[in-house]
């Protein structure tokens, strides 16, 4: 499992990106969108964790971009702001994206990477 | 007393409430309002209308009491003239005598007697007796019936005064014969330069006759005066013949005079008068104004009292109308200030659900580094190994973890708090929504010692609702639950159907009670029992309006000392409100 990490604090995105690798899930990180963008362009991942507010390209507007690039990425999007229950906004994607609030549940965040990938294996 | 209570416009204790100037004050002083209405449309109606009545009332007075001295006037007049005719009538006929007899020829009784005779045939009554007075003043011929021949009246005025004049009329008096008469005397001159007077009696009957036969209604008198006030005729009202009248003697005119006086007894009166010529004679015929004037007190009295119900009815109508109008003005001003109450709380609950939600992201974000960090160390220690063993770093880990967790758990209260207050119709768990609330008060009930029981039967279906306005109208009168009970109340909140389309929650605290007087107004904007102590007046009735805003009904119950219990019906499906949600565009 591929999977890329964009979060503009470098703390969060880099200890969860090393709890993922510690995972053996190969890991990448960046704190900006551009960076990302710029490391999709050698190639795809399976999935992406990206926070919703970031400075210049926030994470819906990243992740139209990244699908431009790698349609079939799935994506999680992480926010300090609203609840699950905003869950809604984030459903208008279909089952290609999870919507989680801060901080969250490592356990709960890898269930839901599980799930997604499974979705797009038709497991669901 | 019940019934003035009663009868008091819901706006008259409203004046005086206004503390700070501002959107939260009453637009009018509605008691000043409706006094100044009452006055101006009050003074415009009947000002016109008593004026008018008056203007009225003084004209009819005024012609009827002209009508009525108009009347007496020509009674007077009339009766002058009759009176008159009959003293010029019988002086006329004693001249025609003197002139027609020579002295000898009145000298002989027979003669006299003859005459007095034919006086008495053609002049019908009043001649009484005639006699011959020599220039001494010696009556030497007499004929009548009271013997007087040879009297002596040398010394009487009425002699002294035919000398004078030739002819006189005399005063109505007692003389020898001791019986009221008058005396009409004509100087008859003899050729050798003497003199004799031819005198006759007149008795005063004929014009008592006269008098009394008019016809003067109110009491009215008619009699004769002299210019001394000394009583010519027997009178009704103003005494005997002879005697003198109790009023004062009129003024000499020649015309027939009348004027409003007052008797002694101070009544009054219309008095007309005309002094009779060649005579000390003064008709006078006097009337009691209030006799006359009974039918028109009569009609006064009456139209006073149609004056007055008219001016009742007047009053009642404008100050109906008057008082229904500011009624209006009043509520209508109510709603306004309402409305600017219910703005000002959605605008505070708006920045507190912000600042809400901005304190919750700020410190999520630092909260997911700490949550991360601690899962990283306790990866490392679980993955690696290393530290697999050591049971107290893993607890301590764990203890981090789990107050991250905590932490996690209130910013996201405060974010679903904030998220709430948009308005939006969802299906709600009433059980779920109730144990929301406490969770923000957990902590005080805990300090307090206070015991909540909370039932939600199963049975309970989810209502559609909106979940925000049920957090505060929960909020709101848990917090007064809290604050009416003392450490170690209890407060129970029990859910139960209502009927098939609502439900019914009951809050209900042990705490101090409201009192009976103040339930009523409980609901009312700016109520507070609370004065003083930062209460502001308005949470029940913002809590009334947001009940009524989802559709639902809320009452309340209680007893001091006991305890009180709200009682919220809810409907179970809301229908939501148009343009409700214009403005819920929160993210």
């Amino acid at each position: 499992m591929r999977v890329l990490l964009v979060d503009d604090e470098e703390e969060l995105v880099s200890t969860l990106g090393e709890r993922l690798v510690l995972r053996d899930i190969e890991a990448e990180w960046f704190t900006s969108g551009s960076a990302a963008l710029q490391r999709v362009e050698s190639g795809c991942f399976d999935l992406a964790i990206l926070d919703m507010k970031m400075p210049k390209i926030g994470g819906l507007e990243l992740r139209e971009e990244l699908l431009a690039k790698c349609p079939d990425m799935k994506f999680i999007f992480l926010t300090g702001y609203g609840s699950e229950k905003d869950f809604t906004s984030a459903m208008a994607h279909g089952n290609s994206a999870v919507y989680l609030v801060k901080p969250v549940d490592i356990e709960l965040l890898l269930d839901k990477m599980q799930t997604l990938l499974n979705t797009s294996r038709g497991d669901v | 007393m019940v019934g003035l209570v009663n009868l008091k416009p819901s706006f008259w204790d409203k004046q005086e409430r206004v503390s700070a100037p501002g959107a939260s004050e009453y637009l009018f002083n509605y008691r000043r309002i409706w006094r100044l209405s009452i006055l101006l449309t009050g003074v415009v109606a009947l000002v016109p209308l008593i004026f008018i009545t008056l203007v009225d009332y003084n004209f009819t007075e005024h012609a009827m009491v002209s009508e009525y001295l108009l009347r007496t006037s020509r009674t007077v007049s009339n009766t002058r003239r009759a009176i008159s005719f009959f003293l010029t009538e019988r002086r006329s006929a004693l001249d025609f005598i003197v002139h027609d007899n020579g002295s000898e020829e009145l000298s002989s009784p027979d003669r006299l007697s003859a005459i007095l005779e034919n006086l008495k045939r053609s002049f019908g009554g009043g001649f009484v007796d005639l006699g011959l007075v020599d220039a001494a003043g010696k009556q030497k011929t007499y004929v009548g019936p009271y013997g007087l021949k040879d009297k002596d009246y040398s010394g009487q005025p009425w002699f002294e005064q035919v000398i004078d004049r030739s002819v006189y009329t005399s005063d109505v008096f007692l003389g020898y014969r001791n019986v009221p008469h008058l005396v009409i005397a004509v100087k008859q001159s003899l050729p050798d330069g003497a003199f004799d007077v031819l005198r006759a009696s007149i008795a005063i009957e004929p014009f008592e006759d006269l008098l009394s036969n008019l016809e003067l209604g109110g009491l009215g008198d008619a009699f004769i005066i002299n210019q001394k006030g000394i009583l010519q005729t027997n009178s009704h009202y103003h005494g005997r013949v002879l005697e003198k009248i109790p009023l004062p003697v009129p003024e000499f005119s020649d015309k027939t005079q009348v004027f409003e006086g007052e008797n002694p007894a101070g009544e009054a009166l219309f008095i007309g008068y005309r002094f009779i010529e060649d005579t000390p004679f003064i008709l006078m015929i006097v009337k009691k104004k209030s006799e006359l004037m009974k039918q028109w007190y009569k009609t006064r009295l009456e139209l006073i009292i149609f004056l007055l119900v008219s001016v009742s009815f007047i009053l009642a109508v404008i100050i109906g109308t008057v008082t229904f109008m500011v009624n209006k003005v009043y509520a209508a001003d109510e709603r306004r200030l309402m409305a600017l109450h219910q703005m000002e709380y959605s605008n505070k609950m708006a920045s507190i659900g912000r600042m809400a939600a901005s304190v919750a992201h700020e410190i999520n974000n630092p909260l997911a580094i700490i949550n991360e960090k601690a899962g990283l160390i306790k990866d490392i220690f679980t993955i690696k190994k290393e530290y697999a063993d050591d049971p107290k770093l893993h607890s301590q880990l764990d203890s981090i973890l789990n107050s991250v967790k905590r932490a996690g758990k209130i910013t996201k209260r405060l974010l679903t708090f904030a998220r709430n207050l948009e308005a939006t119709i969802e299906p709600v768990h009433l059980g779920e929504t109730i144990d929301e609330v406490l969770s923000f008060l957990n902590k005080e009930a805990e300090y307090r010692s206070l015991g909540i029981q909370v039932d939600v039967p199963a049975d309970i279906p989810m209502i559609e609702s909106d979940r925000g306005k049920l957090e505060q109208i929960f909020l709101n009168i848990i917090n007064n639950a809290f604050a009416a009970m003392c450490d170690g109340g209890h407060l129970s909140i029990q859910v139960n159907r209502a009927d098939a389309d609502a439900v019914e929650v009951r809050i209900r605290d042990d705490g101090c009670g409201i009192a009976r007087e103040d339930l009523q107004r409980i609901f009312e904007p700016f109520f507070s029992t609370k004065t003083g102590q930062g209460g502001t007046g308005l949470g029940l009735s913002i809590t009334y309006n947001l009940t009524h805003e989802i559709g639902g009904q809320i009452s309340v119950a209680s007893e001091i000392g006991k305890g009180t219990c709200f009682t919220i019906t809810l409907p179970l499906k809301t229908q939501p409100k148009e343009g409700a949600d214009a403005c819920a565009c929160y993210s």
